[in-house]
């Protein structure tokens, strides 16, 4: 039984755009919502006061076992129905939570989980993180038939340890003009990132007044390498569209013209981010919170297409009610592809090389050069390197 | 060919004034919200010495424009540095000029410019004549050369000045040598070492002393309270709350309409709903005692009226483009026959305006063509961003198809300078757009929209000019006369009202 919440394909239903504000070379769109039922709050929690940040993934967070490390500088709170809205005086309204461990100089947090319910309507979880651990954990087991290629490591431990490199918000101080002067509208619940008109985030939440708190947290949040990408270029091309005064005779006519302006800005805008809207992903059930359901997924991951992988919350009518999402960077992608290139071919090497149009030994080059020779054994490399080099 | 060439080299030189005088009524050289403060700066610096080195008749003349303090004392300065003109007529009017600007400023803005003679290496014989004429013309030394010590000081070494009296010896030979009988100086030394004498001495030299005697805050503002200006006043009122001190009380009806507007911006939203009456008062009193001084009559105005986020301003300038649309919104309720504002996020009580949300300026600017006003005043920082470049297109049609008589003005006043493009941002060729610092500048910036607008000829805008130079050292000459004749020698001058 499939369910129906589970995105097949990413729609933008129940929400508008509205005009990009562009600061350099930084675009951001922001994303708007006329029905607001309010019945799916968000809200920040500081993990800022440790810089390493331990997710226990199965087991307790001092137990052994699977471990996503990150520096995680906030999570979000998710509540949903009825919420309690008084407060007896005093109440310390955070509670701390997981554990702070001191190494050396510095204290790392443990934490329990991606998504942990607190509260009969309540959830923390790791914003992005949440996909970002998905995505490691795609092929994570590694290969499921010992071939004699792969090294002792790898099929024992499967991808362990899986590593990918993102860039904070903040290094790019672009990133941090545009979102200081971004000027928040009255409705709004979302916002699109485009770098150099690439689209490299979305972020969406239920309600406006969560979204205007959790504005500036984009700045903490991480993206891809596309984010310091085109630093040269110092300003994204303003977008210029016109009225046509012929078909202009009254009042009337000017502010029917106009609403049509807007109109044909929402709709350029949509097709802008037409990597990420209504292309198919392939999702995973993460928590059924109430009638919400947190899911994670990642669009198709061919190397020449655009790529994303997020985390989003639908609800029981289907409307998107949370969305985050991540821009792999090409390398990830090209990892990413590999992997699911292997799984299907059940990690044979000749066949996966044979479906990808080239030799055993280029496919070991390639995966060497793309971070997972330290799936292989040495001597394997080593053997492609020089067939390499004999340029046969 | 030739009429051709010299049709081209008007054009650009009255474009280049324009340019000049709007940047001067806007630009501080502060921090705005899309600007950084170096780049305001460089930005304006360029522009004084480009207009400076083509049109020096027209640079010196813009001092009487009506532009702003900051501007007014780059143009003294620069001036001063070039030396003067040999012409006798033009050496004439420029020291005429530039003696009635440095008068006109606040007391400490003057001061600076004396003062940043010398740290910008200007010394010839007007600059020192300059400094001259300005002390000469001061009511009270004894009070400048408490108040603004260190000035007065660097003025007078620089300038090669001699001051009578103990003066001298006040500033040159260590005040603490002697007995003075000119009372103010006596206070000084004495308050060195009398709590008591404190009390009688202005409050910013006061504020340094009584920190040195430990008197606690709250008593010492409470004792100096007779002793503040407006100004100090007004600056008071938060941080005396914060300190447990009694705020000072404000006479908000000797307020200027514009700090009384950001005044206003800077309470609460409670104290704003609960303070309504006064404050809605205080505001139409001002804008009444604006326009006594330079009437303005006007028909039927609509004002387009920025509250997005933007108007916030910066740290240096908090809240000051949205301060200006709110002086704006009642100083032309009060001049217009009949009024209406469009705020772009829609206000049910102008005082209790904040800056919040996106610039959608199209909506308020279609309602208030449709409501049929003679004049639009659109007051903005000229970035719309729902959708951009609207509110350009939408009066570019409208000029074309539904207004080519021109019934309708439109005037853009825009209190941002945008450094990029070394004038406040405009909405393109169909709106006229004018700096402005103040919205007490609004009627002299409407008046100085034609030439904005590109219809007046570089003639015109220069007999504009004159006629301006001529009334403003006319007046000039009438309250230097005055004062000299009002202004006992010893009674500080009261209302030091200088700029945020």
């Amino acid at each position: 039984m499939t369910d129906t919440r589970l995105i097949q394909r990413l729609e933008p239903k129940g929400l508008r755009l509205a005009p990009s504000q562009v600061f350099g070379r930084i675009r951001l769109v922001p994303v708007l919502r006329d029905e607001v039922k309010g019945d799916l709050r968000f809200a920040r929690r500081d993990y800022s006061d440790a810089p390493l940040s331990v997710v226990a993934l199965e087991g307790a967070p001092t137990s052994r076992g699977l471990k996503y490390v990150s520096y995680i500088p906030h999570g979000m709170v998710v509540s949903w129905g009825n919420r309690q809205a008084e407060a007896v005086y005093g109440t310390r309204l955070q509670a701390p939570e997981g554990k702070k461990v001191k190494v050396g100089p510095f204290s790392v947090r443990l934490l329990h989980r991606m998504v942990h319910r607190e509260d009969r309507n309540q959830l923390r979880m790791l914003p992005l993180h949440l996909a970002m651990e998905g995505f490691l954990a795609l092929h994570f087991g590694g290969p499921d038939i010992a071939w004699a290629e792969y090294s002792r490591e790898a099929l024992s431990h499967g991808l362990s340890p899986r590593v990918e490199g993102v860039v904070p918000g903040w290094a790019s101080s672009a990133l941090d003009g545009a979102l200081r002067t971004f000027e928040v509208h009255e409705q709004q619940v979302g916002l699109l990132l485009f770098n150099a008109d690439e689209l490299l985030s979305a972020f969406i939440v239920a309600h406006p007044d969560d979204y205007r708190l959790l504005h500036r947290t984009l700045l903490e949040d991480f993206y891809g390498d596309l984010l310091l990408q085109y630093g040269y270029l110092l300003e994204a091309p303003e977008l210029g569209l016109s009225l046509d005064a012929k078909r202009v005779s009254s009042m009337e006519d000017l502010r029917t013209e106009v609403a049509r302006m807007r109109a044909d800005w929402a709709a350029f805008h949509g097709f802008m981010a037409g990597g990420l809207f209504g292309v198919e992903v392939t999702s995973r059930k993460v928590y059924e919170a109430g009638p919400f359901l947190l899911q994670h997924f990642h669009t198709s991951l061919v190397p020449s297409e655009e790529n994303h992988l997020g985390e989003a919350i639908i609800g029981p009518d289907g409307t998107l009610e949370y969305l985050k999402t991540y821009r792999l960077s090409s390398a990830q992608t090209r990892r990413a592809y590999l992997l699911q290139r292997l799984a299907a071919s059940s990690w044979n090497l000749e066949d996966t090389a044979e479906e990808l149009g080239s030799t055993k030994q280029e496919l070991l080059l390639r995966l060497h050069n793309a971070g997972f020779g330290y799936l292989l054994k040495e001597h394997v490399l080593e053997e492609a390197r020089r067939s390499k080099a004999r340029g046969s | 060919m030739a009429v051709a060439a010299e049709v081209r080299i008007e054009q650009v030189a009255r474009e280049d004034l324009v340019m000049f005088v709007n940047a001067c009524f806007s630009c501080t050289g502060q921090r705005e919200f899309y600007g950084d403060a170096r780049g305001q700066s460089v930005s304006i610096e360029f522009l004084h010495q480009y207009i400076l080195g083509n049109y020096r008749r027209l640079y010196r003349r813009t001092l009487a424009a009506g532009i702003n303090h900051f501007n007014q004392a780059q143009i003294i300065l620069n001036l001063l540095a070039v030396g003067s003109p040999a012409d006798p007529v033009e050496r004439q009017e420029e020291g005429a000029l530039i003696a009635a600007a440095l008068r006109g400023l606040p007391t400490q803005r003057a001061f600076r410019v004396l003062e940043s003679l010398r740290s910008r290496h200007i010394n010839n014989r007007r600059a020192r004549a300059i400094a001259r004429e300005y002390l000469a013309g001061r009511p009270s030394l004894p009070f400048d050369a408490v108040k603004y010590r260190a000035k007065l000081r660097a003025a007078v070494v620089h300038g090669h000045l001699k001051l009578d009296g103990e003066l001298g010896p006040f500033l040159f030979r260590g005040w603490k040598k002697r007995v003075y009988t000119q009372p103010l100086l006596e206070t000084f030394r004495k308050a060195h070492f009398a709590q008591e004498a404190l009390y009688e001495l202005p409050y910013t030299v006061a504020e340094g002393l009584a920190q040195k005697h430990g008197v606690p805050r709250d008593v010492f503002l409470q004792r100096i309270e007779p002793r503040l200006t407006q100004a100090e006043r007004l600056r008071l009122q938060e941080s005396s709350a914060r300190e447990g001190a009694v705020e000072p009380r404000v006479d908000l009806s000797r307020a200027p309409l514009t700090k009384l507007a950001l005044y206003v911006l800077s309470m609460k939203d409670e104290v704003r709903k609960a303070r309504r009456d006064e404050l809605h008062t205080a505001l139409e009193g001002a804008s009444a005692r604006v326009l006594a001084r330079a009437p303005a009559t006007l028909g039927r105005v609509a004002a387009v009226l920025d509250n997005s986020y933007s108007s916030s301003g910066s740290l240096q300038k908090r809240r000051r483009p949205l301060g200006v649309a709110l002086a704006s919104h009642y100083l032309l309720s009060a001049s217009a026959r009949e009024y209406r504002a469009f705020w772009t996020c829609p206000v049910e009580e102008p005082l209790l305006v904040t800056a919040r949300g996106q610039t959608d300026l199209a909506t308020p600017l279609l309602d208030a063509l449709a409501w049929g006003a003679e004049l639009v005043v659109i007051v903005s920082d000229g970035y719309d961003n729902d959708p951009p470049k609207a509110v350009a297109e939408l009066t570019r049609v409208f000029r074309e198809r539904l207004d080519p008589g021109r019934r309708t003005a439109l005037v853009h006043v825009n209190p941002v300078f945008d450094a990029e493009e070394y004038s406040p941002r405009s909405f393109g060729g169909a709106v006229a757009t004018v700096g402005v610092r103040d919205a007490e500048d609004v009627p002299t910036v409407l008046g100085f929209a034609r030439f904005a607008e590109g219809t007046a000829s570089l003639a015109e805008l220069e007999r504009y000019l004159s006629a301006r130079v001529a009334s403003w050292l006319e007046r000039d000459a009438r309250r230097s006369t005055g004062s000299e004749a009002s202004v006992a020698p010893g009674a500080p001058a009261g209302g030091e009202e200088g700029e945020a």
